[in-house]
């Protein structure tokens, strides 16, 4: 594993960039030229050698860093974690599934030895060592969830399935697209993106329930989903929206390819054993519009996908205002030439 | 009949019914203000039975409305007036977790009694299908400040300045019941200074 861990920022001098190499396997979340709400599910089996799905939980060269800034916003402000009493038995399910993965997929990094309830744990990117007893709480430093989501990349909510619907009854919460964990928990399905415009009318969110509430243990299922942030932040949380709120308007047509990032989340869905709970990991890749240039096809189709997006959802996402200076830039880019299928750079 | 038509919202928004008797051991009606009225319709409504088996906390509304005589002459099981919902928790507390099986509840009145009251229900254990809503009255909300988490009673209009944070907040629909709040959002955090007048919207 040739991997170096990069010592990056993602608040204040923003030293946050990819790589030559991160710059190919970003999953750039757009198979067509246009862009409209959609179920858009698929089995999260293994990828491309090389690709953010390879693995099931992709490890990447900003891990050390983005859990660094994890542990910041924690510190800041402790209720973006939060676990409903009857979430516990949910959180060991979640930490289950990651450390196996992790310790199966990455062994040089990893590893997880078992001698029946008595665990050894070892990630040796964050130089952590710790013995448990699964299903012990108090053999653990904090509460389940808590513990394996400091050490993963990503957002995670734990959805309780009861009475027909899905419940946000637990999550960890610090890289988020302007959404409040605090707020939401405790909401189904519905609530929790009633705020969603467009989506409703068209049941999306009918549809895709029904499918989160039959996905099967061991058969993952995974979607994209995508929004806009000036400079690599990742914590665009509503409760920190005074602080950041002011860099939408200090966008220009000089900055507008170095500070733009388009922010593409990757959503995958576990059942959980014990639980039956479903976790829901939202993965949160940046690259800057500069970055995403160097690849024609990518910069060719984003151009015309924000061209073309209603006004209504660039609102939501949050760049309407600064639409005009995005399509600007990115129409240098465009020849009017055909992009290929699918999403994968040429 | 007041029943109160809301306009059509998003999914996190409540909607409210119309109080009406069910058959149970035991009826626990919460009110404030104006709900005195609906609880007075279902009392009206029900068998001469229900009111020897009621249970009736109420508080004056959000704009001062007071009905509280005309309750008292209801002659119910037990009737308590309570200055402010802080004051009737401990109260309310103490009548949820005495509850037996099949009790039935009834909450009628403005959207914050409604929801803190409910919120007490589902903290209690109770079975949601117990519990019966019904909005009269007084429109203004209870707001939670995403930024600081204080949450402002009675806000009549939007934007409104955080009674904690002084922030200038912008009401949104988005309802969590876990907090008993709609939510508030900064509404010059882009262009900093930029507040619109405030809209009377919530009266």
């Amino acid at each position: 594993m040739g991997l170096t861990f990069k010592d990056e920022t993602f608040r204040e001098d923003f030293t946050f960039f990819n790589s030559p190499a991160a710059i190919r396997r970003f999953p750039f979340p757009f198979p067509e030229d246009s862009y409209m709400y959609s179920v858009n599910m698929e089995p999260h089996v293994p990828g491309r050698p090389g690709s953010v799905f390879e693995k099931t939980f992709d490890v990447d060269e900003h891990y050390v860093a983005e859990m660094r800034e994890r542990a910041r916003v924690l510190a800041e402000d402790p209720l973006r974690c939060q676990s409903l009493p009857h979430m516990t038995l949910a959180g060991w399910d979640l930490l289950e599934l990651i450390m196996e993965a992790k310790a199966r997929e990455y062994p040089d990094w990893f590893s997880l030895q078992r001698d029946g309830n008595r665990w050894h744990w070892i990630n040796r990117p964050l130089e952590i060592e710790q013995t448990f007893t699964f299903l012990d709480e108090t053999t653990l430093p904090c509460g389940p969830m808590e513990y394996i989501t400091r050490q993963t990349q990503g957002d995670f909510s734990l959805q309780d399935q009861r009475n027909d619907n899905l419940w946000m009854d637990a999550g960890m919460v610090t890289t988020q697209a302007d959404w409040s964990l605090d707020f939401d928990l405790g909401m189904n399905f519905f609530e929790w993106h009633a705020p969603v415009p467009l989506a409703h009318e068209k049941q999306i969110f009918t549809r895709a329930l029904k499918f989160l509430m039959n996905v099967q243990h061991g058969a993952p299922a995974r979607r994209f989903n995508w929004t806009m942030t000036i400079d690599p932040l990742l914590d665009t949380s509503p409760e920190n929206y005074p602080k950041w709120g002011p860099s939408r308007a200090t966008l220009t047509p000089e900055n507008v390819g170095r500070r733009m990032h388009l922010r593409v989340e990757l959503q995958t869905f576990f059942r959980l054993p014990r639980s039956n709970a479903l976790a829901f990991p939202i993965r949160c890749y940046l690259i800057r519009f500069e970055e995403l240039a160097t690849q024609p096809k990518w910069a060719r189709r984003l151009h015309r996908v924000i061209r073309d997006l209603p006004d209504e959802l660039a609102a939501y996402k949050g760049f309407l205002r600064n639409k005009p200076i995005m399509v600007d830039y990115l129409a240098q880019f465009d020849d009017g030439t055909p992009t290929s299928p699918g999403w994968w750079a040429d | 009949m007041t029943k109160t038509d809301f306009p059509p919202s998003i999914l996190s928004r409540p909607t409210y019914g119309v109080l009406s008797p069910r058959p149970g051991p035991a009826h626990l009606l919460i009110a404030d203000g104006a709900g005195a009225g609906a609880v007075l319709d279902l009392l009206g409504a029900a068998d001469a039975g229900m009111a020897g088996g009621s249970h009736l906390i109420y508080l004056p509304g959000p704009d001062g409305t007071d009905r509280t005589a005309e309750l008292a002459a209801l002659a119910l099981a037990q009737f308590h007036r309570a200055p402010s919902f802080a004051a009737a928790l401990p109260r309310l507390r103490k009548v949820l977790g005495d509850a037996h099986m099949g009790v039935q509840i009834y909450l009628a009145g403005s959207e914050g009694l409604i929801g803190q009251a409910q919120r007490e229900v589902m903290e209690a254990g109770l079975p949601h299908d117990a519990v019966q809503t019904e909005h009269r009255g007084s429109w203004v909300r209870r707001v939670q400040c995403v930024h600081c988490k204080g949450i402002t009673e009675n806000v009549a209009t939007d934007p409104f300045l955080c009674s904690h944070c002084g922030l200038a907040l912008f009401v949104r629909d988005h309802y969590s019941r876990r907090i008993a709040a709609f939510q508030g959002v900064n509404i010059d955090a882009e262009d900093p200074g930029s507040v619109p007048p405030p809209v009377e919207k919530f009266r």
